[in-house]
């Protein structure tokens, strides 16, 4: 089981990679005239295509990008020709210190009260948290995070609405202006994670063996400890596994907002440059952690129920 | 008649975001009836406060921001309605064709479509426009695809407990071609599930807009549109000034009017009493 879903991994994530590099280039329009504009004399173009390989037939040069990805060589920057690995090392460094701060807060906060909204299902704090969080996943992360700008950073001046970090700043001067680009994603992502984990647990509570047990006359934590919770761990895992691959991608736009220096904000600014080379290697990165993410949500979960790990 | 029998069981929550979808569809149809300016124009300094004369006070070039807004909601409304129709036009087609054909042609699509989910929409996004440019039709068309394949497992899903009844069976052998089977057999039994479906991908599709608007990758300025307008204003915050707000609470808004109804939707459907 675990091996297929692995092997189905490993495949998903190279299809992907042809599909970037592919999809780029086969997309409508010459990529050379479409960067330099129609203006462009013949030879510069001629150039141009040379410079991105592109008078390469397209299997000789998807194989040579991947050849060279894999051996850490990213290619060339068009905008300011500077090595894309240069360019994306420690933003990418950055991204992961942001979603792992956010994810460190979000979930214990999230399996805690999802856990207790289940348990107290019905009641004024299941129903108050649940209008919450349906709330929070309708509002565009942009929203609370201007939200949250607005009360902390203009109103009352906690924190800088720039999360401008770098290399000289130490440890707890980079958390201090990452704590409102963090706080952002950790409302979005908890109440994610919140919902799914109350599900999750009001279907295992609604088992007829939790019922059986229950009528045993078993004390209620028992009940909760001993027999929920062992059921409930493989949902909850692939709750939370899910969840962080969400918010690898949503640091995207919090990145933008807060000008912090990380993948997404670069993924972004090489999306409206046009700098091709640098857009799919960003872009195989995001695409690359958001698929191991979630084949790690379904190991965990083949892993943690012994049931799934003898398919009949 | 059966829709106003709904209504008067729904809770208290789905009157209230039916209520905020209609304040919205009503600012979009009747925009330039309600607006005090047109959609571009320029009516005096950047960034005034409110008041009588400017209601939400003006944009970073001058422009009255309650025109933008109503404006905005029409353009922005329109273009995530029309994106969300292609989509649910693409994905039902081809998850009837798949569940209806089966063997292979079934096989080979959910595969694609397997490969397409597990690639990240944003992501996906950002490199396709990154290559076409971007114009309003690249960007319904992008998005529209990417969300087809949700569309897709949902109609093939429902598409499948189909195609076994025994009606289907005797279209079959009636001779009917799978156009009609599809049309006249399936399409009308599989539409109350991908009705309420729809407006969970409406809202998908509207703040995945709005968030390419924001990143300066979707609907381009001067034309008014919530999602950019946050991105032309963001700097005003900083200041003290609070006018990005607005159109970012417009988005919230209107999502969140959608998700209560989808709410009420999803636990009728599934039955709950609580």
């Amino acid at each position: 089981m675990v091996t297929k879903r692995l092997a189905l991994g490993i495949l998903t994530i190279i299809v992907i990679s042809i599909l970037i590099f592919v999809g780029v280039e086969a997309l409508p329009g010459d990529l050379a005239t479409a960067i330099l504009g129609q203006e462009a004399t013949p030879e510069t173009v001629a150039a141009f295509r040379k410079e991105l390989k592109l008078d390469l037939p397209p299997h000789v040069r998807y194989f040579a990008w991947l050849g060279d990805f894999l051996k850490g060589d990213l290619g060339t920057s068009l905008a300011n020709k500077r090595p894309v690995a240069e360019l994306i090392g420690w933003r990418f460094a950055n991204t992961i210190f942001l979603a792992s701060t956010a994810a460190i807060i979000s979930v214990p906060i999230a399996i805690l009260l999802g856990l207790l909204a289940a348990l107290y299902r019905g009641s004024w704090f299941d129903n108050a948290i649940s209008t919450t969080t349906l709330s929070a996943i309708s509002f565009p992360e942009f929203f609370i995070a201007y939200i949250l700008i607005a009360l902390l950073s203009v109103q009352i001046i906690i924190f800088p609405s720039i999360s401008n970090i770098n290399d000289q700043m130490s440890f707890w001067a980079k958390i201090h202006a990452i704590i409102l680009p963090s706080l952002t994603l950790t409302f979005i992502v908890t109440a994610h994670m919140m919902r799914q984990t109350r599900a999750a647990i009001i279907n295992i509570l609604a088992s007829p063996f939790i019922e059986m047990a229950q009528l045993k006359g078993l004390k209620r934590m028992r009940v909760i400890v001993l027999h929920a919770f062992p059921n409930a761990l493989s949902p909850v895992i692939n709750v939370v596994a899910l969840n962080l691959a969400y918010l690898v991608v949503g640091v995207v736009i919090v990145e933008v907002v807060f000008v912090y220096p990380g993948l997404g904000q670069l993924l972004v600014d090489s999306v409206s440059k046009r700098d091709i080379p640098v857009v799919q290697a960003s872009g195989l990165i995001f695409a690359a952690v958001y698929v191991s993410l979630n084949l790690l949500a379904d190991i965990l979960s083949i892993l943690s129920n012994p049931r799934l790990l003898h398919p009949r | 008649m059966a829709f106003f029998r709904l209504l008067r069981q729904s809770p208290l929550s789905a009157r209230i975001g039916l209520a905020m979808i209609l304040i919205n569809v009503f600012a979009a149809i009747f925009a330039p009836v309600i607006a005090p300016y047109t959609e571009t124009e320029v009516v005096g300094d950047v960034w005034l406060p409110m008041s009588t004369d400017h209601l939400l006070g003006t944009d970073h070039l001058g422009r009255d921001m309650f025109t933008r807004l109503m404006y905005g909601a029409r353009n922005t409304i329109a273009i995530a309605f029309i994106t969300t129709l292609l989509s649910f036009f693409l994905g039902a087609l081809i998850g009837f064709f798949a569940a209806t054909l089966g063997g292979w042609t079934d096989l080979s699509l959910s595969r694609v479509v397997d490969i397409l989910m597990a690639f990240p929409t944003l992501i996906f996004a950002l490199i396709v426009l990154s290559v076409v440019g971007t114009s309003i039709g690249a960007l319904i068309l992008v998005i529209a695809v990417l969300d087809s394949t949700r569309v897709f497992r949902l109609s093939r899903a429902v598409a499948m407990d189909i195609t076994v009844m025994e009606y289907v069976e005797a279209a079959r052998l009636r001779g009917e071609g799978i156009w009609w089977i599809m049309r006249k057999e399936i399409l009308p039994n599989a539409l109350p599930p991908l009705v309420a479906e729809f407006g969970l991908r409406f809202c998908f599709v509207f703040l995945f807009i709005a968030a390419l608007s924001f990143l300066g990758l979707g609907i381009q300025p001067p034309t008014a549109d919530w999602g950019g307008m946050v991105r032309e204003n963001a700097g005003a915050i900083t200041f003290g000034i609070f006018i990005p707000l607005w159109p970012a609470g417009a988005i919230a808004f209107l999502t969140v009017g959608v998700n209560l109804i989808v709410d009420w939707f999803l636990k009728i459907a599934s039955g709950l009493k609580d």
